[in-house]
């Protein structure tokens, strides 16, 4: 079973990357070969008309300020800026792509409004495919990209800027729901609600991309699956990274820094199973990875730096594999709520490690205890922080690992390592 | 006064156990940069030592001093010197004395190593922490009639400010942990001078902002400039509570 | 020149001093005399205002000296001092004493030659044997000329000649308006020096009487011997 489920996941990745190329193809040289013509704002009145008159693979290459709103675009077209600016006329949506084989490309996307009736974006994909949207600035647009209904489209390369007020009039950067085959890479997003947001998005593809000070998730992750996320970085967002009711989602090479607060992690894995989680970096986060019912995750050569407990593994976490990752100077390595425990820990750098290791083979002789009382205690009793570093907490701690009493006695890693694993 | 506070500050200088109090807590400090590669960790070494070394040596270097002191006192009370000034001088000459230690040993290469503002709020933080200790050891001294019980009353001031207060505190949250108990718990924490400096020190380093929301609370008092300075006031009042307890004692003892 | 009126003196239950009314006049060498625990020192010590009465007043030159230190300035004071402050030699410790009574700027430099202080100037004070301390206490004593000296045990640990060295001085320095009190228990070193004995037991003043009416009653001349037979008789 688990079989076949990797095998159909690495199906999915190089459908992806076949897709993209045969993608990037079509859009980037089509263009190049397609009928061209400059579009300047000075001399166009009504921007839909020209849209509207344009023929079907037309490339129209735009100047200057455009106040235009719904715009919309019902044929292959590929829209090019040549400093062209779009500013929404009304606070409503700007650009509705609703044909195949789009591209918009080069075009700066301006003061769409927030509303609580509906999600305005400053571009909308509507049940399309083969639509790539590329190198755009967005500035203050509500929802800036928004994919619904589509498959093997692109969002690459594009900054989006929000003004960070509230959660409640705060849209999100990239928003996909419900698609397949997407990708998303090298984007910045910034100061929107959630930097990228996916709902029912399978065999899709995250890298590259840089999501900070946003206000909720720096990447927000639902009930999609078959799903690679690398190279991205995930920094200073109000609640760091969900990734939640998922299943077979590859986690390589990201970066989650800076996210503090009562309620931050880097990561929060929420009922999600079949997933690796390779080559991450934690760095001064409340939580690193927070996890809750999460299973048969293999979380395998990470680094966590200077987090407040770089682990965090509910008692229904179950089969996980914790293995060779290095834990350098937390504050606690593990929590955990049970005093059982059901994943398997093996091959990890411990920076409180106090053991020794006589025949020098670079694994230390004793196991280490990696859940301290104290992290237990202020689980449970949160003012109790305030005893950090107090002598009788290091005392109890002390006598805690000698003889466990509360911490749970089967969550060793019998094979701790001696030296920081080179990651 | 002065004469007295010089003679006696002199002499304490001259003293074994400062001198090796000193340079135990320089080559302390200088162990803790070189082996800690992270700056942030060598200062909460170094808290963790000194919270521990300075009340106990505070306690009972003054307590042993105050005793051997005492013939000389007597020697200088039959002069005609008021008896608030003489246990004041004791008292100054003591501070003066570990203040120079500890500036020397803790504060020197702490903020050579380290200079930013953690660092020197850990040195005042130890500085204000030894001069309440001298103050409680000087009240210890004047309440006991011997020696030995000095030290060992000072030995159950230090168990109790170090281990016992937070052993309670922590009994007391534990079953009120069903309530949002910060605010309360930071109020008991000003009755501990340890516990007091230790926070203070903690929720300037990123330690705090790790702590979830009880190290907000923490930190949101502890890092205005209005809390620094009520947590400073509150260990200036632990040194004067103390020192007048001591003093008006030692006016009325039979010595 | 000093007066006691109705001390009394409790340390808890046990009575330090009963209903002690002295009064002793200037120009007079007297000898506090008891044996251990009979109040000789707290005596001194609530004389010094070092021992706080629990009732009774005291005098010194028709002025109460209760919560006064002022008084203090015309009393040199010799006690038995064991410690020093650790590192403090003897010129050290006779500059301190000079630099606390800036008030004085005539000296009495008389015993401090005579012990020849000057040659243990450089050393430590605590290095110092019980009789070196002992003679460097009474130089110290009479260093800043007093009205009244007080001597507690001065003769404890004294080599011979050091004793008839102090006890020359003793005599050469009292004067019609000088009072020394001396409180001792080797009685024989106090012949032909005090004119007259205080004699404390349990807290109480068994009596005050000088040297001449007791030889009278006794019949003795010996100092040790007049006063056992003294306390054979009824008052």
């Amino acid at each position: 079973m688990g079989q076949v489920e990797t095998k159909k996941n690495a199906e999915a990745l190089s459908m992806i990357k076949f897709q993209t190329l045969l993608l990037l193809f079509c859009l980037q040289f089509g263009a190049l070969f397609s009928k061209s013509r400059t579009v300047e704002s000075s001399s166009v009145r009504n921007l839909q008309s020209v849209f509207d008159e344009a023929e079907s693979g037309d490339t129209l290459l735009l100047k200057g300020l455009f106040k235009v709103s719904l715009l919309k675009v019902n044929k292959p077209l590929f829209i090019i800026g040549k400093d062209a600016e779009f500013v929404s006329k009304d606070g409503d949506e700007i650009l509705v792509i609703a044909s195949d084989s789009v591209l918009v490309k080069n075009i700066v996307f301006k003061d769409v409004e927030a509303s609580f009736l509906k999600d305005r974006a400053a571009i909308r994909l509507l049940e399309v495919q083969q639509v790539q949207v590329d190198n755009n600035q967005f500035i203050n647009t509500f929802f800036g990209v928004y994919v619904q209904n589509s498959s093997n489209c692109i969002i690459s390369n594009n900054t989006l800027q929000g003004k960070a007020g509230d959660e409640v009039h705060a849209g999100n950067a990239i928003h996909i729901w419900k698609a397949e085959r997407i990708e998303v890479i090298n984007n910045v997003a910034e100061g929107h609600r959630d930097g990228i947001y996916f709902e029912f998005v399978n065999q899709s593809f995250i890298s590259g991309n840089i999501s900070k000070n946003n206000m909720r998730y720096g990447l927000h992750f639902m009930f999609s699956n078959y799903d690679i996320y690398e190279n991205n970085q995930f920094e200073n967002n109000g609640s760091g990274v969900a990734v939640m009711f998922s299943k077979h989602i590859r986690m390589l090479n990201n970066t989650f820094k800076e996210n503090w607060g009562g309620a931050s992690y880097g990561i929060l894995l929420k009922e999600i199973s079949d997933g690796v989680m390779k080559h991450n970096r934690f760095e001064l986060n409340t939580v690193g990875v927070y996890a809750e019912g999460a299973n048969r995750i293999q979380i395998d050569s990470n680094v966590f730096v200077r987090n407040g407990k770089a682990l965090d593994i509910k008692g229904n976490c179950m089969d996980n594999k914790i293995l060779n990752n290095n834990f350098l100077g937390n504050t606690f390595e593990v929590l955990t709520n049970s005093k059982g425990n059901l994943n398997f820990f093996e091959g990890n750098y411990w920076g409180q490690y106090s053991g020794y290791d006589l025949n020098k083979d670079g694994v230390g002789d004793v196991p280490h205890r990696p859940v301290n009382l104290f992290a237990l205690i202020t689980d449970k009793i949160p003012a109790a922080s305030m005893l950090l570093h107090s002598p009788l907490v290091h005392g109890l701690d002390m006598a805690e690992r000698i003889f466990p009493q509360l911490i749970p006695e089967q969550l060793i890693d019998k094979k701790p390592q001696m030296k920081p694993l080179n990651l | 006064m002065g004469k007295i506070v010089k003679y006696l500050t002199i002499d304490l200088m001259k003293n074994w156990v400062m001198i090796v109090f000193t340079a135990l807590l320089f080559l302390a400090t200088l162990g803790f940069f070189a082996l800690e590669g992270q700056n942030e960790k060598a200062v909460i070494g170094l808290l963790n030592l000194s919270l521990l070394l300075v009340p106990m040596l505070s306690l009972i270097f003054s307590i042993t001093y105050y005793y051997n002191m005492y013939d000389f006192l007597l020697l200088i009370l039959a002069q005609p010197i008021k008896r608030k000034k003489s246990i004041f001088s004791l008292y100054l000459s003591l501070l003066i004395v570990f203040s120079l230690s500890i500036t020397i040993g803790l504060g020197l290469p702490l903020v050579l190593f380290n200079p930013f503002s953690t660092s020197y709020l850990l040195l005042l933080c130890i500085l204000l922490l030894s001069a309440v200790f001298i103050a409680i050891a000087l009240w210890a001294a004047v309440y006991t009639n011997d020696k030995s019980k000095g030290i060992g009353l000072s030995l159950l001031l230090w168990v109790y400010f170090v281990l016992l207060f937070d052993g309670i505190l922590l009994l007391g949250m534990y079953n009120f942990a069903e309530y949002p108990i910060e605010k309360y718990v930071l109020f008991f924490t000003f009755l501990n001078p340890v516990d007091l400096s230790r926070i203070m020190v903690l929720m300037q380093t990123q330690t705090a902002a790790l702590m979830g929301y009880s190290g907000a609370i923490f930190k949101q008092f502890f890092t205005t400039q209005q809390g620094l300075s009520i947590a400073v006031l509150l260990l200036v009042s632990w040194v004067v509570v103390p020192l007048m307890f001591a003093f008006n004692k030692f006016k009325k003892k039979d010595l | 020149m000093i007066a006691f009126e109705q001390l009394n003196k409790k340390y808890g239950k046990h009575k330090a001093l009963e209903n002690v009314s002295l009064s002793i006049p200037k120009g007079r060498v007297v000898a506090l005399i008891g044996p251990n625990g009979s109040g000789k020192t707290t005596l001194i010590k609530s004389f010094l205002g070092l021992v706080s009465l629990n009732s009774g007043d005291i005098f010194f030159q028709e002025k109460s000296v209760l919560k006064q230190s002022d008084y203090r300035k015309h009393i040199g004071y010799m006690p038995q001092i064991s410690r020093f402050p650790e590192h403090m030699n003897v010129k050290q410790l006779f500059d301190f004493m000079r630099s606390l009574r800036k008030d004085v700027k005539d000296y009495d430099w008389d015993l401090y030659d005579k012990f020849e202080i000057k040659k243990l100037e450089k050393k430590r004070l605590n290095a110092l044997s019980g009789g070196m301390r002992q003679k460097v206490s009474a130089a110290l004593a009479l260093l800043f000329k007093p009205q009244l000296l007080l001597l507690d045990e001065p003769t404890a640990g004294l080599d011979p000649k050091s004793n008839e060295v102090l006890k020359s001085k003793l005599l050469n320095f009292a004067s019609e308006d000088r009072l020394i009190i001396i409180t001792s228990h080797i009685l024989s070193d106090l012949d032909d020096l005090v004119n007259d004995v205080v004699y404390l037991i349990d807290g109480k003043l068994k009596f005050y009487e000088s040297i001449e009416s007791l030889q009278e009653k006794t019949k003795e001349s010996r100092l040790t011997k007049m006063i056992a037979e003294r306390l054979e008789m009824k008052n």
